[in-house]
């Protein structure tokens, strides 16, 4: 039998897209979900899942109306919830592969609470968090990620809070597996997202990503390729890391799977509890 | 013949009409809703999940409803206000699910274990935007099972989130009750069309499009903007105006179908009383007390509170010389008699917010005043 064609990478990406109903798409010049949203479908693709059980559910924000424009079972919810939403979803058809997309101020602010929940719970999905530090969409509000002293709409003298470290956050909470990458190194990304994907529990991706409309103008970066070799330079691999001196570590974000842990699994559990009851065991 | 509470009933009428979904958080009066249903749905392949709070509960219920489970939550007032939020989502959406409201008293964390009726009009407006509600009243146990089945039938047909709104006297009393047999189960409808063709919110030919399972082959988007018939956000004035539209066509077009109210010696009636919930008990017993001293008091028992029964409120307007409204609240429902009678008769409230329920004798006393020949017109 002939193999099918590889689908080079622009062919793949138009398979997977909405192009036809819902483009052009609202993100500015330079911003990080783009590349985000590509490293997602590649690595759903190469996951190779039939896409008909693939649900991508977003809270709000501009990293969230990432699903308008993808051909999956698609569900835009309200702000902070979409790990609500999506657990529902996942334990009603544990079939599904469930996959959320968030953003800092979406899943760490007004939806902190679910996501801690979700940590603990380890219901098999996985959270992909675009982390710009700032609110987008409207209009550049400090977010629980805006580095302390930085500037936002919000915070025109400086941010006096700290940051949230989400992946410490999300390790701390419990979550099976915890990893954070950059947009800049999207071909990480795209390996990040399969192997969170591929987990069996609860499991966490943070993206660095720039806004350089908001935060990137405010905080006077010059352009996104500024921003983006921003992220080059404040990043080190996890690997790379324990090779390396902790006074150059300082300040550094670290990349790569951060924690990874088998825990029991929610759906598994509960299937196995409606098993057993049938069978007259419990 | 058993011995049965409200929220037992309720929980049971869920689980017969087909419930195979229920997320919830713990608060009183509606507590036992959710412990059983923790218990029971494993039993027969049903999920169930304690959440983070009230809010993560409904989203959890309308996630697991696109799927195609029948899907509910319950609570009480302080989680109902959280709720409002997922509310209107599913509202927008078209998502059906129940939310079982136990009323306490409030407002705030108010009353926990004393009954009220002080959410009727947070049932009905909870929510930001405009939106249609259905919202449902047991007054008794056998209504706590029999609502409930209708409410999820209701949900499904219409594709809309239903309210169960007892009060803690409804859902903490014990009563005998013999349930039916076998009650009729609505399904909700499945495209008859194939993935391409498929528009989730198209009403053109259909009051209620149907809603394919997320998980079958129909990619389609969902979201809580406002949409097109294709599900995704829209500006143009003309498809926002039809989607706003439309939600409350589905309501207009079946009023009559989906209101159900009770009616006992309307026909000679001088004094009507109208109540829903507990307060209805109290009525009954009130009017028929009354009638057994030679008034002619009729008696209303509304079992749909929403959408509102105007019709019948005006045809009484026409015959009975007063309304009397009996609500454990300062007035909420009885401004809605207000509104249909225009004037033509006398609405007379009472009113008790001491989380005690409103007694037979309150009631027989305004009735005796107001039937009395010579009392006031």
């Amino acid at each position: 039998m002939e193999k099918p064609r590889e689908l080079n990478p622009s062919e793949l990406m138009h398979e997977y897209l909405r192009q036809k109903k819902k483009f052009p798409h609202i993100w500015c010049s330079g911003c990080g979900i783009g590349t985000t949203m590509g490293a997602v479908i590649r690595a759903i693709a190469e996951c190779e899942v039939d896409r008909d059980r693939v649900v991508m559910v977003s809270g709000i924000g501009c990293s969230s109306r990432m699903p308008t424009y993808v051909d999956f079972n698609t569900l835009h919810t309200t702000h902070g919830r979409p790990i609500a939403f999506a657990t529902g979803i996942k334990l009603a058809r544990p079939e599904l592969e469930v996959i959320v997309i968030t953003g800092d101020g979406d899943v760490a602010a007004i939806g902190g609470n679910h996501l801690i929940h979700a940590c603990r719970r380890n219901i098999n999905l996985t959270v992909v968090c675009i982390n710009n530090s700032i609110y987008g969409m409207t209009g550049g509000q400090a977010s629980p990620t805006t580095p302390q002293g930085k500037i936002a709409s919000t915070a025109r003298y400086g941010d006096f809070e700290r940051a949230f470290d989400l992946c410490d956050l999300t390790a701390g909470a419990g979550a099976a597996f915890v990893a954070r990458g950059a947009v800049y190194y999207a071909r990480q990304l795209k390996k990040l997202v399969m192997q969170a994907f591929r987990k069996k529990g609860f499991a966490f991706v943070e993206v660095v990503s720039q806004c350089p409309v908001y935060y990137g103008r405010f905080n006077k970066f010059k352009s996104p390729v500024e921003m983006l070799y921003w992220q080059r330079d404040n990043t080190v691999n996890v690997k790379a890391a324990a090779k390396t001196k902790p006074e150059d570590l300082e300040g550094k974000l670290l990349t790569g799977v951060l924690a990874d842990h088998d825990y029991p699994e929610f759906t598994e559990l509960y299937d196995k509890l409606i098993a057993d009851l049938a069978a007259g065991e419990k | 013949m058993v011995l049965m509470q409200g929220n037992e009933a309720i929980a049971r009428g869920a689980l017969d009409a087909g419930v195979r979904f229920f997320a919830g958080y713990p608060i009183t009066p509606s507590t036992e809703i959710v412990e059983i249903m923790s218990v029971e749905l494993p039993k027969v392949g049903g999920k169930f999940l304690q959440m983070e709070d009230e809010i993560a509960s409904l989203a959890a219920v309308i996630g697991a409803s696109l799927t195609g489970l029948k899907a509910m939550t319950a609570t009480s007032g302080p989680g109902f206000s959280l709720m409002q939020e997922n509310l209107g989502y599913a509202y927008m959406t078209e998502v059906p699910c129940l939310v079982v409201n136990v009323m306490r008293g409030g407002p705030s964390t108010g009353l926990p274990t004393h009954p009220s009726q002080g959410d009727v009009m947070q049932a009905r407006w909870g929510t930001h935007g405009d939106h249609p509600a259905i919202v449902l009243a047991p007054s008794s146990v056998l209504d706590c099972y029999v609502l409930t089945v209708r409410a999820i039938n209701l949900a499904e047909r219409f594709r809309m989130p239903v309210i169960l709104l007892p009060d803690e006297v409804v859902a903490h009393m014990r009563e005998d009750v013999t349930l039916p047999d076998k009650v009729d189960v609505v399904d909700r409808e499945a495209p008859h069309v194939p993935p391409e063709w498929y528009y989730a919110y198209d009403d053109s030919t259909t009051d209620v499009a149907p809603l394919a399972p997320f998980g079958t082959g129909f990619r389609f988007h969902v979201t809580g903007l406002t949409h097109d018939r294709a599900g995704f956000a829209t500006t143009v004035p003309a498809e926002i105006d039809r989607a706003v539209r439309n939600l409350k066509r589905k309501m207009d077009r079946f009023r009559l179908e989906i209101i159900q109210v009770e009616r006992v010696h309307l026909a000679d009636a001088e004094v009507v009383v109208a109540a829903y919930g507990i307060c209805a008990r109290s009525a009954e017993a009130a009017v028929l007390q009354a009638r057994a001293q030679g008034y002619r008091a009729g008696f209303v028992n509304m079992k749909t509170i929403w959408p509102f029964c105007f019709k019948l409120v005006e045809r009484v307007a026409e015959s009975a010389k007063a309304i009397i409204v009996p609500e454990m609240n300062l007035g909420q429902l009885v401004r809605e008699f207000d509104r249909a009678v225009c004037g033509r008769t006398q609405v007379v409230p009472i009113s008790r917010v001491d989380g005690e329920a409103i007694t037979p004798r309150q009631i027989l006393d305004v009735i005796a005043e107001l039937a009395r020949p010579g009392g006031k017109d």
